[in-house]
């Protein structure tokens, strides 16, 4: 996937963390712009229009997940949140609002590189692939079939819910909530359900559940497909 | 007599020179009218003037103009007036006194009984505590009012003085000012009517104010005044060792009974002893044959005793076999010269039945003189309070006339077949029954109407108390006589029996009380336990007050009680004053609540108190001694409780000294360290002089962003570790899945294991276990990353879960070093590190956060040895929560 041209908006206040993410961005071949405060980055997508966001939770005239939340507005850009904040409740809070991935600072430059490339091959394939494939595991959505090592996987429509959900959303955490909410329609919040059916979800595909290859669970947040 | 100072007399001396304590003047006359209040006055003026500042606590004028005069130019301090029934009484105000601190206060009419609800029901005891708050008092006495010469006045006047203050204050004064006026002058300004007065007591007054009367007072006086001197002299010679004119100290004793009339026999015992300058003692002995059973002579007997130690007497209670024999070794072992006893007032018969003390005492008393003092009989008869007296309901009577009639009937249906004289046998009977079940008075009714109904219906003629056979009389009186003595020994041994085992069930209540306060551990429990047996025992409200910043507080108490604002302030006193007060005390009587302070060889630490339920209900003196003997229980144990809190709080400041010291140390060396490598592999890579190849450039940047990520990872412990003290962490338990938390922990560490092989083992149908997920797996991961630390590269980690009906277990299983076994316990305290192996780094904080993480999920983590070598780490949750 080539990045070249493609234009990152790197929203930080700190001036060491924006030096050395324009360093190993500009290497990838980003044409990076730089905000320090919450207006100019909500400034800076309206005249740059950027292809991608990243963005630091503590700024110092507005908070981050306030930022998402108004950029989600009117835009779809990808955002990837950069915190040193670890807190689950922080992590949920930005991506409920919209956020596309979050990273805890500090961070290693391949672990970001890797975020950026598939938010932005998932942004570039759109939800349209019919026919998704990783490892052994085949999701054919267009004909509700679901695959391991070319043999069919019976599961019920609520697992294959899940996994669609997944699925569509392939290498993005969603938020417990966010699963819920596309599995069982809003206002259903029954943590219990979602675990037990995401645990039968893993033993069904997954070669080993205790040690999950497909279906990575982010402590107290929610579930990543991994892509 | 020794010529030696004797120590004892100079420290007496000393204490009365003590600065600190107020010194009082007493102005003591013979009679009203003699110029107390005047001469007082007069006194203060003249030390006005010479600078010292004056007020006048309580002054009575009685209106006379000369006296008011002098009062102007003094400043007069408010009294407090006492609401009693619907008059205002005005009263000395003490706490103003003491608040206001002049250097002294003037208190007129020492002896005077306060009205009802003041704090102390005398004013002296109001001047003692002026005293004590190192107030000088000028204050004014008649000699009247002096305990001791209570009953001489009331023999040479006739009039009974009820207000009277203990001679020990007298002995106790600085100074004492006589007021003289000769007789002839006083009945001249009586005549003039100088003298108040009042108009309800005329008459009794002018009985009063009579010229051999108060000839009589007037000598009273200068005699005590001069025997006072008298002592001070003496005192002055002892204390210098100078040789006194005085013979070999006289030594009295005085054997106090149960009976009414030992308080006269105390009194005269104290003038006697102040007329021959000697120590006195006051005996009183408990037969161990005979024990006192009836509570009113015990207290009686207890008062009495009481009344000698404030008259000066050393008090003593003996046991023993005979009361002569008690009397004499104890008067033999402590040199008494002479012993006190009453005449007996016993019929003369019942002397030479049971022999007389007084007798028996001349007879072996050798060389101690023995006094027999004639013991009038008192004009007020002592009553028995209402709730001392022994309980005897009127359904016990009646229930031994049943017995005799039960008795007679079936007398009545057998006496055809047996010699009357055999049922005699069923008739006493039925007296040891009544004596041992229904008590003395029913026994005696049962023998009586025994008697009678069996003259009446059994012996023949029927139906007449008359006789046919004289010699049934024989069998009448042999029938009463059996069953009078029999009752009274049975009732006798029965009520022997009841006392003991109150005094069993004292002693057991004491024993369960010391015995549970042994288990408890802090201030709380003790207060608890104490609380809960004394009001179990007593029936009643118990409280316990504490100091907490100088002021007593309120600690614990019965549940749904709480002091009100008066009580608080009996307890305040109490405590402050080291003396119970209180209801049934000298202090605050009207306060319902009865306060104990609890003290022990440090000093009052606190005060226990103890509320009736019922309005108006006391504490006998058997209750009040148990309860005295819980209170310095109760004292001990919460003496004990605070030292080991403060031994506690010592030892964790210390501990905290040293965490805080160890903690710092390991900071900064675990925080400098990685960063040493960051600074030295970066700073190597700066210096282009260096001309370093790409394979060591390379090995240099690994270990730059190792160290750093090292770094990062003790930061985010101490950050958890700090939340976790703090309590700043807030749980967001949800169902979470253990299959789950494993594989997320296993998934976060995955750069750590590398290739280290992991084996889950996972039971099927585990329940979801509410957990805050997050925290849960960091405990995990901080628990597996160990684990892989403290093992060998290659060596196998098993993670296995089990469940029973109640938790789940997660064990965690390496091949590694394991930990000494003393270690066990503390391999999850903060900073603890096994000593080895030595290229381990680590903060000590992983298994510390674990621990807390679980803990304050309700679950537990516990470490042991591994069969085979190596470690298990089990952290067990309860399933429902």
């Amino acid at each position: 996937m080539t990045v070249l041209g493609l234009k990152v908006l790197v929203v930080d206040d700190e001036i060491a963390i924006q030096r050395f993410l324009r360093v190993a961005l500009n290497g990838q071949g980003f044409i990076v712009s730089e905000a320090i405060t919450g207006q100019a980055a909500l400034q800076s997508i309206t005249i740059n229009r950027p292809d991608l966001v990243i963005l630091d939770l503590g700024l110092p005239d507005m908070d981050g997940i306030e930022v998402t939340r108004r950029m989600r507005e009117w835009s779809k850009v990808p955002i990837i949140i950069l915190s040193v904040r670890e807190q689950e409740d922080d992590k949920i809070a930005a991506l409920d609002a919209g956020a596309d991935d979050y990273l805890t600072k500090p961070f290693g430059m391949g672990e970001l590189l890797a975020r950026i490339r598939t938010v932005m091959r998932r942004q570039s394939n759109g939800n349209s692939e019919p026919v998704f494939s990783v490892g052994v595991l085949v999701v054919d959505l267009a004909n509700r079939l679901v695959k391991i090592k070319e043999e069919e996987v019976q599961l019920t429509p609520t697992e294959y819910d899940i996994l669609r959900s997944l699925v569509n959303n392939a290498g993005k955490v969603l938020t417990n909530h966010q699963l819920l909410k596309l599995v069982w329609g809003e206002g259903y919040d029954d943590l219990h359900i979602l675990r037990v059916n995401v645990s039968n979800l893993r033993h069904k595909l997954e070669p080993d559940p205790s040690r999950p290859t497909y279906i990575h669970t982010e402590p107290g947040v929610g579930y990543r497909l991994k892509m | 007599m020794n010529p030696r100072p004797d120590p004892d007399e100079l420290l007496k001396q000393l204490q009365a020179e003590e600065p600190s304590r107020g010194k009082l003047k007493i102005f003591l006359g013979y009679a009203a009218g003699v110029g107390k209040t005047f001469a007082m006055l007069e006194a203060a003026h003249q030390r006005q003037q010479q600078g010292v500042d004056v007020v006048i606590g309580y002054v009575e004028t009685h209106d006379r103009e000369d006296t008011e005069a002098l009062v102007h130019g003094l400043e007069v301090l408010p009294l407090r007036q006492i609401d009693y029934r619907e008059i205002k009484l005005p009263e000395l105000n003490t706490d103003e006194v003491i608040k206001r601190h002049p250097e002294l206060v003037l208190v007129d009419e020492f002896a005077h009984t306060n009205a009802p609800g003041s704090r102390h029901p005398k004013r002296y005891l109001d001047v003692e505590d002026i005293l004590d708050a190192g107030i000088d008092v000028y204050t004014t006495l008649n000699v009247q009012h002096l305990e001791s010469m209570n009953d001489v006045v009331a023999q040479v006047t006739g009039v009974v003085v009820r207000e009277t203050v203990p001679d020990k204050v007298l002995d106790d004064a600085s100074e004492i000012e006589v007021i003289d006026l000769p007789p002839d002058e006083l009945l001249n300004r009586l005549k003039e009517g100088k003298v108040y007065v009042p108009e309800q007591a005329k008459r009794a007054i002018e009985k009063f104010f009579r010229k051999g009367n108060l000839s009589a007072l007037r000598e009273m006086s200068l005699r005590r005044a001069a025997e006072r001197v008298d002592n001070q002299m003496r005192n002055y010679m002892r204390t210098r060792a100078i040789q006194g004119p005085w013979a070999v100290a006289e030594r009295l004793l005085v054997c106090v009974s149960a009976s009414p009339l030992s308080e006269k026999l105390v009194r005269t015992t104290r003038r006697l002893s102040d007329e021959l300058n000697a120590e006195w003692f006051a005996v009183h002995v408990n037969l161990t044959s005979k024990p006192e059973l009836n509570p009113a002579n015990v207290e009686r007997a207890a008062k009495t005793m009481q009344l000698a130690e404030e008259l000066g007497a050393r008090i003593r209670t003996l046991a023993g076999r005979s009361i002569p024999e008690a009397v004499l070794a104890y008067a033999k072992k402590h040199n008494v010269t002479k012993i006190v006893v009453g005449k007996p007032i016993r019929p003369r018969w019942m002397e030479m039945l049971s022999g007389s003390i007084v007798d028996q005492l001349i007879d072996t008393s050798g060389d101690i003189d023995i006094y027999v003092i004639n013991e009038q009989p008192d004009l007020k008869p002592t009553k028995i309070p209402e709730e001392l007296r022994p309980h005897q309901p009127y359904w016990r009577y009646i229930l031994a006339l049943g017995l005799v009639a039960c008795v007679t009937i079936i007398g009545h249906f057998i006496h055809t077949r047996l010699e009357p004289v055999n049922l005699v046998m069923l008739y006493l009977v039925s007296t040891v029954a009544a004596a041992v079940y229904l008590g003395r008075g029913p026994a005696l009714l049962t023998s009586v109407m025994s008697v009678l109904a069996f003259d009446f219906f059994l012996v023949p003629p029927y139906l007449t108390f008359a006789v046919s056979d004289t010699q049934y009389f024989i069998t009448f009186i042999g029938l009463f006589l059996v069953s009078i003595v029999v009752s009274s020994l049975t009732a006798r041994t029965q009520e022997q029996a009841d006392a003991a085992i109150q005094r069993e069930a004292h002693t057991s209540a004491l024993y369960t009380l010391g015995r549970d306060l042994t288990s408890a551990n802090d201030l709380k429990q003790v207060a608890e336990i104490v609380i809960t047996h004394i009001s179990e025992v007593f029936g009643r409200d118990v409280a316990i007050f504490l100091p907490e910043n100088g002021k007593l507080k309120m600690f614990a108490s019965t549940m749904d009680y709480t002091p009100d604002a008066n009580e608080m302030a009996v307890a305040t006193w109490s405590f402050e004053h080291d003396q119970p007060a209180g209801v049934g005390t000298d202090t605050l009587p009207a306060v319902s609540l009865r306060c104990q302070p609890l003290r022990t060889s440090r000093g009052q630490i606190g005060v226990l108190g103890i509320h009736p339920k019922e309005a108006g209900k006391f504490l006998s003196p058997d209750q009040r001694q148990t309860f005295n003997a819980f209170a310095n229980q109760a004292a001990l144990a919460v003496e004990r409780a605070s030292l080991a809190e403060r031994a506690r709080q010592a030892e964790l400041l210390q501990a905290t000294e040293k965490l805080q010291t160890a903690l710092l140390n390991s900071i900064s060396h675990d925080l400098r360290t990685p960063l040493v490598s960051i600074t030295g592999a970066l700073s190597s890579l700066r210096e282009e002089s260096l001309n370093i190849n790409q394979e060591d450039r390379n090995s240099l940047l690994e270990t730059a962003y190792g160290e750093a990520e090292r770094l990062n990872r003790l930061v985010g412990n101490l950050l958890n570790m700090t939340r976790l003290e703090a309590n700043a962490i807030h749980l967001r338990l949800e169902p979470s899945d253990i299959q789950d938390a494993i594989g997320a922990a296993l998934d976060q560490l995955e750069e750590r294991l590398g290739k280290k092989p992991i084996v889950v083992t996972i039971p099927e149908g585990l329940p979801l276990v509410s957990l805050d997920f997050a925290l849960f797996g960091q405990a995990l991961v901080n628990v597996i990353d160990n684990a892989v630390k403290y093992s060998p590269k290659d060596t196998q980690i098993d993670v296995d879960v089990t469940q029973t009906d109640k938790d789940i277990s997660i064990q965690i299983k390496d091949r590694g070093i394991g930990i000494p076994e003393d270690d066990l316990d503390r391999v999850f305290d903060k900073f603890f590190r096994v000593s080895r192996p030595e290229s381990v780094t680590g903060t000590g904080l992983g298994l510390a956060i674990s621990k807390g993480i679980i803990e304050a999920q309700g679950g537990k983590i516990h470490a042991a040895l591994r069969e085979g070598g190596g470690t298990v780490i089990t952290i067990t949750l309860p399933k429902v929560k």
